[in-house]
């Protein structure tokens, strides 16, 4: 994995005038020693796996702890009544985003994008794209490229695990993820790609993990709902020009100092936080089960 | 790192260490072991032994053990097919001490007699680490093709071993020395980048002061157990 900025990516892909995806499948390539033809099929089972666990969604499941189920269910059966504040676009991103979150939670096959807390995020928005717009499966893919190249940037430069920099690096680096394959998607460039990551990103910073038991539970799954629209939100801005006063990669630096100054206790200790709540203890004594 | 570690790995949730990186140890534990489980004695410690039950740790490590990979869609079902299987698990509290936080101590005995212990690490994401084997340290990711040779500490079985690997143009990605006390007993652990012949094998278990030699093969063994 080469890339430490995403000024490299877009950089090489105006040298060979390539689109920003093609530089991630391009090292991706290099990188596994896998034919382009490999390469994007391995892709195209992602996206296959997150349409199939999307559609198995059960509402009636719930998970170990019983904490989490049915929230998915509930929004979607809001969302047919018609009744709601928001409609189309938004509160179907915001169901998909949830029911995702539910079923990792309830011991589903999802695809950890980048990671399984934050597994409903890109998932909400490219399915929800497709559904409402007639696009090609192989831009899809594409798209997947785009996430992945910012996933993995942040990745090298900061981090994607709640345990080492919070919950922005997990959430917050799947919405900057989905920003930019969303943006990707509706015609943006390389310019357009990067600030509705960055965009994303900067409103998540200082995000804690500091889930209820020490679950991917509580607060983690609903997270995911606003991860996925903020996502939506940046990515427009994006496309009608607002650009982020702070460049990409310099946001990016800013989430890794950041997550480093969180006290651990508010990165997946259970220490602090929600963690810690009268809520939260009733809930884990609860779970404090016996092992025999 | 790779561009799947990021878009991925696909998996069974709910979390990539306490859930998905179980199922990997669990699974290398069965594959180190050779042969059908009959009996799994599982001490959790740390994290593990914290929020394993809201984890679906304990699943996880028993799908594993029956050989099924992270993405398993029967990983929920696992403790209900071990029991159809007459599989005996146990579980309970590691007696190990300043290990990792994500830590399992999994004893196996197989349907031949053939018994196994080792000490395994989910660090982070879906990676493991095989700290112990029989109590000796071990130290290897499950990612390659892995040879683990309990031999005496004495002069020329490194030379033996890794002159038998370069005859076969094996490469050897890592490799670790480890010994109990001088003289007594030893093991090597070496990543290769190919896998190991099988007769090979055989002849290294014939070697004069060659105590043991266990192989992880990335090869499939084909379908699962159950």
């Amino acid at each position: 994995m080469s890339f430490k900025k995403l000024s490299e990516i877009t950089a090489i892909s105006e040298d060979k005038k390539i689109p920003f995806w093609q530089v991630i499948l391009e090292d991706d390539m290099k990188e596994r020693g896998v034919t382009r033809e490999e390469s994007m099929k391995t892709m195209g089972s992602m996206l296959d796996t997150i349409t199939e666990a999307d559609a198995k969604y059960d509402e009636s499941i719930r998970s170990a702890s019983g904490m989490a189920g049915g929230d998915g269910g509930k929004i979607e059966t809001f969302r047919m009544k018609g009744n709601s504040l928001i409609d189309g676009f938004i509160l179907e991103v915001i169901e998909k985003a949830v029911k995702m979150g539910e079923s990792n939670a309830c011991m589903k096959r999802i695809v950890a994008m980048p990671t399984a807390g934050s597994c409903g995020v890109i998932p909400a928005v490219l399915l929800t794209y497709i559904k409402h717009k007639n696009v090609e499966r192989e831009r899809i893919i594409e798209a997947l490229y785009v996430a992945g190249g910012i996933g993995e940037v942040i990745a090298t430069s900061a981090s994607i695990s709640g345990a080492e920099g919070g919950c922005q690096a997990e959430i917050g680096s799947a919405g900057a993820m989905a920003a930019g394959a969303l943006a990707y998607l509706e015609g943006g460039g390389n310019e357009e790609i990067v600030h509705a990551a960055a965009l994303t990103l900067k409103n998540m910073l200082g995000l804690t993990c500091d889930p209820v038991a020490g679950l991917v539970e509580v607060p983690c799954i609903k997270r995911n709902a606003a991860g996925a629209v903020n996502a939506v939100v940046y990515s427009q801005m994006a496309m009608a020009g607002v650009r982020s006063a702070i460049e990409p990669d310099e946001v990016i630096d800013s989430m890794n100092r950041i997550g480093r100054l969180l006290p651990s206790c508010l990165k997946e200790t259970g220490q602090e936080g929600l963690a810690i709540t009268k809520s939260a203890e009733k809930i884990t004594e609860r779970l404090s089960m016996s092992w025999q | 790192m790779n561009l799947f570690d990021i878009i991925g790995p696909v998996m069974v949730g709910p979390s990539s260490s306490h859930t998905a990186g179980a199922v990997k140890i669990g699974y290398v534990a069965r594959r180190l072991l050779g042969e059908k489980v009959v009996s799994a004695d599982i001490g959790l410690y740390g994290s593990f032994l914290a929020t394993g039950k809201g984890h679906g740790t304990d699943a996880a490590l028993v799908a594993g053990i029956l050989g099924m990979k992270m993405d398993d869609d029967n990983i929920p079902n696992s403790l209900k097919i071990a029991k159809e299987k007459g599989i005996k698990v146990r579980f309970g509290k590691a007696d190990i001490k300043d290990a990792h936080p994500n830590s399992v101590e999994i004893k196996l005995v197989g349907e031949n007699g053939r018994q196994l212990s080792i000490v395994g690490e989910s660090v982070g994401g879906s990676l493991i680490n095989i700290a112990k084997i029989d109590g000796l340290d071990a130290n290897f990711s499950g990612d390659f093709p892995t040879l683990i040779v309990h031999n005496q500490d004495q002069p020329g079985h490194v030379a033996e071993v890794t002159g038998m690997l370069a005859e076969k143009s094996v490469n050897i990605a890592t490799m670790q020395l480890y010994r109990a006390n001088r003289g007594g007993n030893a093991v090597m652990v070496i990543e290769c980048d190919q896998e190991v012949p099988e007769k090979y094998l055989e002849w290294l278990k014939n070697l004069d002061g060659v105590n043991k030699v266990t192989y992880y093969s990335l090869i499939e063994e084909g379908k699962n157990e159950f």
